[in-house]
């Protein structure tokens, strides 16, 4: 996937947090060859070098980071984090997340459009965590977003894509706009069916971090996305309400009298 | 003064964001810093004048995924 002028080694998007441990977080990264990390702030206990350590951890990665705005809830907090981050991780690349409802942790759209445009303003290239909603991409695109992030379903809930349609709906709206599936994806065959609808790449962490052995999981994952652009590339047959036999029926021997 | 430093009252000596970051215990660390909300570059902290009552956040990358509630002001 090429956004913001840059070609992504792997369509695969890997969080960095919930692991159990550093070791298995950069062994579960070896595996999955992700395109970008997602990271994170937090804050620092004063004489604590962990965060230091983390960033070593995560540099020693060579892998491109994402810095996300994680755990917002207002466009003001939105734009400090990002502001934060910039500065600590040396990228103006930012997942924007403005969230909206705590239960869900579903995105504000309204907060996310103004968000992204200021940030955009501010030279920040902004890859924003939306819905699939048409009307909200639209805005996120003149707000000068180049790359669109809709949920598969609510964020850790594992409940891979939840609307299809609506899913299938942005991407032909929008051909060209590079599109990530951010959230929600719990498995490997989400991952396959995302590709298939034409996505370019999909977001994870929870799916890896939290499975019973992350670095096979990573594994599955990088393996999924490989399938799934494959499949994407062949040109998958279309559904059909009726049965069509595969084989011929002419030259079928009749036995009946 | 005191200040609220990540959400704990803090009490310090230095006037200045700079100063006080190293009387904190965060002299070279990696870190980012926002004031009542507004972010800090590294770049100023030594012209930003602290004030009572203000509220440092100093922020470091972590792989703990908490939400920013830090950020929130009353």
């Amino acid at each position: 996937m090429r956004v913001y002028g840059t070609e992504l080694t792997s369509p695969l998007m890997l969080g960095t947090a919930l692991y159990d441990s550093p070791a298995i977080l950069a062994e579960s990264v070896r595996v999955a060859r992700p395109g970008v990390v997602t990271v994170s702030l937090r804050r620092e206990s004063a004489g604590s070098q962990a965060g230091q350590a983390f960033w070593e951890l995560i540099r020693g990665l060579q892998v491109p980071v994402l810095p996300n705005t994680a755990g917002c809830h207002t466009v003001r907090e939105a734009i400090t984090t990002a502001q934060m981050a910039r500065e600590v991780f040396g990228t103006d690349w930012v997942k924007l997340e403005v969230i909206g409802q705590g239960d869900l942790l579903q995105p504000d759209v309204f907060a996310l459009v103004e968000a992204a445009r200021l940030l955009t303003e501010e030279g920040f290239k902004v890859f924003p965590y939306t819905t699939e909603d048409l009307v909200v991409a639209e805005r996120l695109l003149r707000a000068g977003c180049e790359v669109l992030m809709p949920w598969g379903a609510p964020i850790g809930s594992g409940r891979g894509l939840n609307n299809l349609f609506g899913l299938r709906a942005l991407r032909a709206h929008f051909p060209e706009i590079p599109m990530v599936i951010d959230a929600g994806i719990g498995r490997p065959s989400h991952a396959v069916t995302a590709f298939e609808l034409g996505y370019d790449a999909i977001l994870i962490n929870t799916a890896v971090a939290k499975a019973g052995d992350p670095v096979g999981m990573a594994q599955a994952f990088h393996l999924a996305c490989e399938v799934g652009k494959l499949a994407r590339a062949a040109d998958p047959m279309e559904a059909r309400d009726m049965a069509v036999p595969s084989t011929p029926t002419l030259g079928k021997a009749v036995f009946a009298s | 003064m005191e200040i609220m430093v990540n959400d704990e009252r803090t009490r310090i000596q230095s006037g200045v964001l700079s100063e006080a970051l190293v009387e904190l215990g965060y002299g070279e660390a990696k870190v980012a810093t926002a004031i009542d909300g507004v972010f800090v570059p590294r770049s100023a902290r030594s012209t930003r004048i602290l004030r009572e009552g203000e509220k440092l956040e100093i922020l470091a990358p972590m792989q703990e995924d908490k939400s920013c509630e830090s950020m929130e002001q009353s």
